[in-house]
Formats: structure tokens, C-alpha cells, sequence
């Protein structure tokens, strides 16, 4: 064993050595490989990462919302419709649901206002005159709680309001974009007669039977459209497949790029290296030993590569928030939440990712040595 | 013993190895840091009824792609391409690709 361990040892050092006679090249081939594991591994950990969020934290969202459309798009849920839902035999509670969009001048930002009609969230009943702002919100328009906000509402009068309480940080991810206020001052906002909702949450009492009362809701109310929470969370595991498709594909025209250029440098062998094969097998090495040779070879830069782009990308999507993706993501959008997301690292992935980057490199740097290292010597060192 | 190019490659990969199992411990080292964060979101999003990641606020089909209706991609006008950079790195929303049918659903009762 450990005369197998200082033959291993002697192989790598000689390989070491061979690699630092073409610093320049392999040093460049180690930074592009790199630069490829790093891209892969970052959308990788992202997407995941996001995706386990959302999944976790949606599934909180309400099970059943009730829509209604007129000639195919949304309209106010009008007085009667709550009554009409609270007949349904599984329908354990129902809840008239006032938000809607809001456009900021000032900052050009979308914003997303809603009146909470239950007292119970951690920010108590919001007051009349008061509004609780999303961190995004305070952030873009510079405000602390105490300070007033003016808007300008779609009917063209000027409400004024005070901040009674920024919504955390690490809420971001939910409510970067939010405006709370009460439900008075959001109907006069947007004129929105009592009685009126712009959509409906329900829960039911057995999960078992939503879709059959989805399916009744459908003909007690024949222009409503219901959204089920499974559908919710079915739109984003979707998105996030989709989006992480997308970033491959855009990728894929830079790997196929590294895939030549890593498959010339390790199967084409330089005249060079050719001569080198020749001498070590004249001076009385065997096949196997050149073999193992430039199997180290490969195995050395590729695991380098891995490794370190591995731990980059950790580092870039968990502690740097992604900052090379936000100008993708963010498009035209001027309120961009900033958040921290939780890592969940799937090791079937990393695994796959390994498995993909290192060894189709090693078994390429192997496959044309062990032809060269096959024929006569004298042949291979006379070209 | 004198220093070889081994030595300071097993080094390299020693350190490097060491960073990718630190990457683990800093992930469930960040994960128990985190679940009052998630929890406090989880309730958020169940006091408020929220349905929706604050992903992309650019417009409203894609700050609440579950709530979004079949034409607001379209809305300019019916030949419209959609013009938001982010409905290029979102899909439509599931239900409306596999529901549309109940847009024209016969119905029971006018109302």
C-alpha cells in the first residue's frame, strides 16, 4: 500500500510539473472551467433554493380564491356573492379580499395595496390615516415609521397617510412591494363601494374535497374562476423549472464552447506532449503508468475546477444574494426585494453536477494518451 | 523531508475540500438561523392571504402570476407581444394553460 501511495505520489509530482511547463494554457483552462462549474452550480442552487422557498412559504396561501370575470377579465365580487359561497355544504370560512395595484409617480414603482381584514396579523388593526409599507417601499422612497406618504389616487384626490410600521426585512421575499391600510381608507382610495370585494378566500373544511367544491363554486357562480392553492404552487414549481431552463439554455452556447475547447486540449495532442509520451516510454514506462499519469492530469484540474466553482457559487447565491443574476431577474422592475435565501443544497444535484463536469474531462484527457501510449515510441516521438 | 509539488497539491485539495464540507455545515448552520424568518413569512402569508412571490413588481401579471388572467399578457392589443423582460423567464400560470375551457363554460344560471 505504500509503495502504491509514493508511486501515486511520484505520478502527481511528475504531472504537477508537466502542467507547469504550459502554465499559462492550463492556468486559462482552469479559470474558463471554473468559470462554467460556478454559472452551472449558481443557477442550480438558486432555482433550488427558491424553489423550497416558495413551496414552504405558500403553502400558507388561502386554499380556495374565488375570481369573478366579465368578458375575461377580472371584475369586483359584488354584494351577495359571499352569501351565495357560505351555502356551500365544505365551505368552512369565507373572506371578502380587498388589493389591487397602485403606480408611484415619484419612483415609477408598482405597488401592491391591500387591506387586511383580519386583526390578528402582527401588526395589529391598521388604523385609518395609517399605512404599514413594505421594506422595498421604505427603502425607494426613503421612510421610517412616523413619516407621511401622499398619493394621488385614480380618482385624483390627494390622501395622505402616516407609516405606522415598515414590514421586516426578512419578509421581503413576500411583501417587498406591500402597502397595508384599513379597509375605509382603501375603499375610498380606489372607490370601491362597500359591499364590493376583488376577490374571495376560502378554506374548506376537508382538503380531500376541494376540487368537488371548486367544482360546485363553478356552478353556484357560473362567471367565477376559482384558483386552488395546489395550482398555486403548481405555477411555481413551473416557473422555477422554467426559469432555470431558460438560464441553461443561454448557458448551453458557453458550455458547448468549453466542451471544444476542453475536448481539443485534452484529446489533441500537442506535438509536445506526443514527444514527452515517447521519452517516458523509452526511458521504460509502461502504458498504465502514462495512463495514470494523465489521469491525474485530468482528475486534478477537473476536481480544482469543481471545488472551487462549487464553493463560489455557495458563496455568490447565499451570501451575496445572487448579485449576478438581479439584472436579469429584476427587468424593468423598480422596487426589487432583497433577500437572503434559506440554502437547501440537494445532493442528488451536486452529484450530478460532479458527475457531469469531472469526469467527461478526465475520461477525454485519458482516451487519446492510451493511443499514443500504445503505439512504438520511436513512431510517436517522430510525429 | 523535502517540500514536493504533492505536498502543496494535496494541500490545495485539502483546503478546497474543506471549504465545499464548510458549504454544508454554513447551510444548516444558515437553515436553523433562518426558520423563525420562514415561519414569521409563513404566518404573514396566512394573516394576509398572500398568494404570490414579490419576484417581479414590473406589472401585475408577473408580481401575482397566480392570480393573473389569460389575456393580460395581451392587454395593448390582441396581436401585442408581450413586452416585460421577466414574462421572458416566466412560463403562464399552470391552471390557466390546462383551464381555459372554463372561461366559456356552459352555464347553469345567469347572474
Amino acid at each position: 500500500m505504500k509503495t502504491w501511495i509514493a508511486k501515486q505520489k511520484a505520478l502527481i509530482d511528475f504531472t504537477l510539473s508537466s502542467l507547469a511547463r504550459r502554465k499559462l494554457k492550463n492556468l486559462g483552462l482552469l479559470l474558463v472551467y471554473t468559470i462554467i462549474v460556478f454559472l452551472l452550480a449558481s443557477v442550480m442552487l438558486y432555482t433550488h433554493a427558491l424553489r423550497h422557498e416558495a413551496a414552504q412559504v405558500l403553502k400558507s396561501s388561502p386554499e380556495v380564491i374565488v375570481q369573478r370575470l366579465v368578458a375575461g377579465r377580472h371584475d369586483l365580487i359584488p354584494p351577495g356573492y359571499l352569501e351565495k359561497l357560505g351555502r356551500i355544504r365544505g365551505v368552512q370560512s369565507k373572506e371578502g379580499r380587498l388589493w389591487g395595484y397602485f403606480y408611484d409617480n415619484v419612483v415609477s414603482a408598482n405597488y401592491t395595496l391591500m387591506a387586511p381584514s383580519s386583526a390578528s396579523h402582527d401588526f395589529g388593526q391598521v388604523a385609518d390615516g395609517k399605512i404599514v409599507i413594505g421594506a422595498a417601499v421604505a427603502r425607494e422612497r426613503g421612510l421610517a415609521p412616523g413619516n407621511l406618504i401622499s398619493f394621488r389616487s385614480y380618482t385624483g384626490k390627494l390622501f395622505i397617510f402616516t407609516v405606522a410600521a415598515v414590514l421586516p426585512h426578512e419578509a421581503e421575499l413576500v411583501s417587498a412591494d406591500l402597502l397595508l391600510l384599513s379597509e375605509t381608507d382603501f375603499r375610498s382610495f380606489f372607490d370601491i363601494p362597500a359591499g364590493y370585494y376583488n376577490d374571495i378566500a376560502l378554506s374548506v373544511a376537508n382538503p380531500q374535497e376541494v376540487r368537488n367544491i371548486a367544482g360546485k363554486i363553478s356552478e353556484t357562480l357560473p362567471d367565477a374562476r376559482i384558483i386552488l392553492r395546489e395550482e398555486v404552487l403548481r405555477t411555481y414549481e413551473s416557473i422555477f423549472n422554467w426559469r432555470e431552463g431558460i438560464v441553461l439554455v443561454l448557458l448551453s452556447g458557453s458550455i458547448l464552447a468549453f466542451a471544444i475547447f476542453a475536448w481539443e486540449k485534452a484529446s489533441g495532442l500537442s506535438a509536445e506532449e506526443k514527444r514527452e509520451i515517447g521519452i517516458l516510454k523509452a526511458i521504460g514506462w509502461e502504458t498504465g503508468d502514462v495512463l495514470k499519469m494523465k489521469f491525474w492530469e485530468g482528475a486534478l484540474v477537473s476536481l480544482a475546477a469543481f471545488l472551487l466553482g462549487y464553493v463560489a457559487a455557495y458563496l455568490h447565491v447565499f451570501h451575496f444574494s445572487a448579485a449576478l443574476f438581479e439584472p436579469v431577474l429584476k427587468g424593468w422592475s423598480v422596487l426589487y426585494p432583497r433577500f437572503e435565501l434559506v440554502p437547501v443544497v440537494d445532493g442528488f444535484q451536486i452529484a450530478t453536477l460532479f458527475f457531469f463536469t469531472v469526469f467527461p474531462y478526465t475520461v477525454a484527457t485519458i482516451v487519446p494518451i492510451w493511443r499514443a501510449a500504445i503505439t512504438d515510441p520511436d513512431a510517436v516521438m517522430r510525429g | 523531508m523535502h517540500s514536493r509539488r504533492s505536498h502543496y497539491a494535496f494541500a490545495f485539495f485539502a483546503l478546497c475540500l474543506a471549504l465545499f464540507l464548510l458549504t454544508f455545515a454554513d447551510a444548516a448552520f444558515r437553515r436553523a438561523g433562518s426558520a423563525d424568518a420562514l415561519a414569521a413569512n409563513e404566518r404573514l402569508v396566512a394573516q394576509l392571504g398572500l398568494t404570490d412571490l414579490c419576484l417581479f413588481t414590473e406589472a401585475r401579471y408577473t408580481r401575482h402570476p397566480s392570480q393573473a388572467d389569460l389575456q393580460s399578457a395581451f392587454q395593448d392589443h390582441p396581436l401585442a407581444f408581450e413586452h416585460f423582460p421577466s414574462g421572458s423567464l416566466m412560463p403562464p400560470s399552470q391552471h390557466l394553460l390546462t383551464r381555459y375551457e372554463d372561461l366559456d363554460s356552459k352555464t347553469k344560471s345567469a347572474d
